[in-house]
């Protein structure tokens, strides 16, 4: 709360610096006959103002935000009575606790020891001072450096330029921060990883045909000593996603060549909408309706040709999940085909083809690395999809060629793994991790191809 | 609406002022000089062609004689694109396009319900402003036509309609000893020329050309030129080109086209020499675009 007051005082600042900074261009101008005799229109020296500002003081704001608690916790500590000095780390969690509920008034102060009823005025005086002590650094660095900005203002100064920087450092941050949470997610999964692969070897995670996550917690219960073998969960993913892609593409390339070749604008201005529309519905609206609806009317159907579907099946998941893809692959598809060159269409109807072996001897080979792309696009959709084959596919993980048969995939069994309570050391949870970094590297695999094969396409016609 | 006449022409329209017609031609669309030939091979009476709202040709007449070159010749936006593209119905493919008039190949009306588009566009081939080979081998590229008629009953049969073609269309030295190499990794004239081969290797009996030459440098232009003489002992030829150098070398007659109006057709040594028609006169001699 504190720190949002001080981010808006901050933004007042520097638009008061901005006015100011403008207002002192204007004036600097006027005696040279009008602001063609600055270098920079007057908008920039007041934004230069603003920005010598805004970023000292909002650097600090953050700088004293982290720090903030250590040092109070430190200079509490470190003249703290004797009697009441907590040893431990989480003595120190629990004495912190209390000074907290006696600030907040949960606690009575006279429930309390004299030194912690002491120790809790000190620590509420400390942050009370450096409350203050932060209004005042603050507000004179943001002072001082509108000032600095202001002072600076001369006809030659080249603010254009400057602002131009600042700009361009702004949007690489903004680019970094992306780039950053992806290298942390890397290597918080890594670090766990590298846990979970010291207590279980990589070639029995890698190759071991049997997964049976239970570990017994404590000494005395009756539990299985837990297996860890990847090669289930990795065959029930790629027989989903293979169900899934049987499915979507057919179905995905058809309605895209349909919507671009053949289809009237008043058709596809109608049904394109209508294709997308099916990447808009929640994956976990997919999930119940291919548990609900979709698998008991595939076991009904199964048992009605003599065929045993168990009730959460691969096929029901895949069905399911090939139909949310569609417009996933239809509309990459769509891009590809439209990005054929007219010409191309032109040369081949003009030798006698029609429409469809035109499509098929031209368009199609022409678009194909681009469809391929948009494929291995797809499949790595398919292979991280959650919520579908949780509520749908089942828990037991089998290793099993049947489709009808309910199976698990790696997806399911992360979820499964941190669902519930556990504790975070076991290689039960840790596996979810190696789980995650394994689907990791392949969706990462097929990204990479995917993105090759695209841009070997882009390059053909250019 | 009229992309292809901007497609066409792009580049130009901007520079290129249009002038609007006089007064005293506004009513008239009667065309000076020698529309009809007595061995015709199309013949092309009142045709109105329309965008949408637009009209692009206004009430043209005119025949195309066996084994002549035609050059259509006039300012951008005149029309002559479009009505080259109606000749083989090219023109069927482009949205809100409506064509009026009779077209005739031989005895066949080319816009009969009857008539069967993709046969027509064998008999009538053509070949673009850019070149456009297929992203396949240049043997696949010249293959592609007669695969498509099954003109052929043996693999030999399809390889000498290849080589004949390439040859024909002066391509085959370049490139017999790598016909398996995609088509799209030629030269600019080349590609025009495979453009052409893979043209002639279905027989058309006309070969229509939408400025071929507009995308090519002046060693390939000259190329080509050479080529359109040679084919016209074959073929007949209609051309459509900007640049009236190109007009006066290759063809037979000349039509000139203005605001969507044949303005004036006749023989090109006449067209050039003595137009008979001030707007033909005004555009040879550089007055306009």
């Amino acid at each position: 709360m504190q720190a949002t007051n001080l981010l808006i005082l901050i933004l007042v600042m520097a638009a008061i610096a901005y006015l100011i900074g403008r207002g002192r261009a204007l004036s600097v101008a006027q005696p040279l006959g009008g602001i063609r005799h600055l270098h920079s229109l007057p908008y920039y020296y007041g934004m230069r103002a603003a920005i010598w500002c805004f970023i000292p003081s909002i650097s600090l704001l953050i700088l004293w935000v982290t720090l903030d608690e250590n040092v109070i916790t430190a200079l509490l500590l470190a003249d703290i009575p004797a009697e009441i000095k907590p040893a431990t780390e989480s003595d120190q969690n629990l004495l912190f606790n209390q000074l907290e509920n006696i600030i907040s008034g949960a606690i009575s102060v006279e429930r309390v020891t004299p030194a912690i009823a002491a120790a809790a005025e000190r620590l509420e005086g400390l942050r009370q001072t450096g409350y203050w002590l932060m209004l005042a650094v603050i507000c004179s660095a943001g002072a001082l450096g509108g000032i600095w900005g202001w002072l600076k203002i001369s006809p030659r100064l080249r603010a254009r330029q400057q602002v131009e920087k600042v700009f361009v450092a702004f949007l690489i941050i903004c680019a970094s921060v992306a780039i950053l949470t992806t290298v942390g997610i890397v290597f918080s999964v890594i670090f766990e990883s590298v846990r979970f692969f010291n207590k279980v070897p990589v070639a029995d995670f890698a190759f071991g045909l049997e997964w049976s996550p239970q570990t017994a917690i404590r000494s005395d219960q009756v539990g299985s000593s837990g297996a860890f073998g990847a090669v289930p969960l990795f065959v029930g993913t790629m027989m989903v996603s293979a169900i899934a892609m049987l499915v979507a593409v057919p179905v995905g390339l058809m309605s895209a060549i349909y919507l671009t070749e053949y289809a009237k604008p008043r058709v596809r201005a109608l049904a394109k909408p209508m294709l997308e529309i099916l990447a808009g519905i929640p994956t976990v609206v997919y999930g119940f309706f291919a548990a609900l609806t979709v698998a008991p009317y595939l076991r009904d159907l199964g048992a009605n040709i003599g065929l045993q579907v168990s009730s959460e099946s691969a096929l029901a998941a895949g069905l399911v999940m090939g139909v949310m893809i569609i417009p996933f692959v239809s509309s990459l598809a769509d891009d590809v085909i439209t990005a054929v060159p007219r010409a191309m269409y032109d040369g081949s109807l003009a030798l006698g083809a029609t429409q469809s072996e035109t499509i098929i001897r031209v368009v199609f080979p022409a678009a194909l690395p681009g469809i391929v792309g948009g494929v291995l696009l797809a499949v790595s959709r398919a292979v991280g999809e959650t919520m579908i084959v949780v509520m749908a596919a089942g828990l037991a993980a089998k290793l099993t060629a049947n489709p009808l048969d309910s199976l698990t995939t790696v997806t399911v069994q992360i979820v499964t793994l941190l669902v519930g309570d556990q504790e975070f050391d076991s290689p039960k949870t840790l596996a979810a991790f190696a789980l995650g970094l394994m689907l990791f590297l392949v969706t990462l695999c097929l990204n990479v191809i995917a993105l090759r094969v695209v841009k070997k396409y882009r390059e053909q016609y250019d | 609406m009229t992309s292809i006449m901007t497609e066409a022409n792009q580049g130009l329209l901007d520079r290129i002022p249009q002038q609007p017609v006089p007064e005293d031609l506004a009513e008239d669309y009667a065309t000076t000089g020698y529309p009809f030939t007595r061995d015709a091979k199309m013949k092309m009476r009142n045709v109105n062609v329309f965008y949408g709202e637009k009209q692009a040709i206004y009430n043209v007449s005119m025949d195309i004689s066996k084994k002549e070159v035609l050059a259509m010749i006039g300012p951008s936006g005149c029309g002559k694109s479009t009505f080259l593209r109606s000749l083989n119905r090219m023109n069927d493919t482009v949205e809100g396009c409506r064509v009026e008039g009779d077209f005739s190949l031989d005895s066949d009306n080319i816009y009969d319900p009857k008539m069967d588009v993709i046969e027509l566009r064998a008999r009538v081939g053509m070949v673009f402003q850019k070149p456009n080979p297929f992203p396949k081998s240049i043997y696949d590229n010249v293959a592609y036509g007669p695969k498509l008629l099954g003109v052929y009953n043996h693999r030999s049969e399809l390889d000498e309609l290849i080589t004949v073609s390439l040859q024909r269309a002066g391509l085959w030295d370049e490139v017999k000893d790598r016909l398996h190499q995609p088509g799209t990794g030629l030269s600019g004239g080349q590609q025009q020329r495979l453009c052409i081969a893979r043209c002639i290797a279905v027989s058309p009996e006309v070969i229509l050309m939408d400025e071929p030459c507009s995308a090519l440098d002046p060693i390939a232009t000259a190329r080509i030129e050479e080529l359109i003489g040679e084919l016209a002992e074959n073929y007949t030829i209609a051309i459509v080109t900007h640049s009236m150098q190109q007009a006066a070398r290759v063809s037979n007659r000349t039509a000139y086209f203005h605001l969507g109006k044949l303005i004036e057709i006749n023989d090109t040594n006449k067209v050039f020499t003595a137009p008979e028609h001030e707007l033909t006169e005004a555009y040879i001699t550089g007055r306009f675009g």
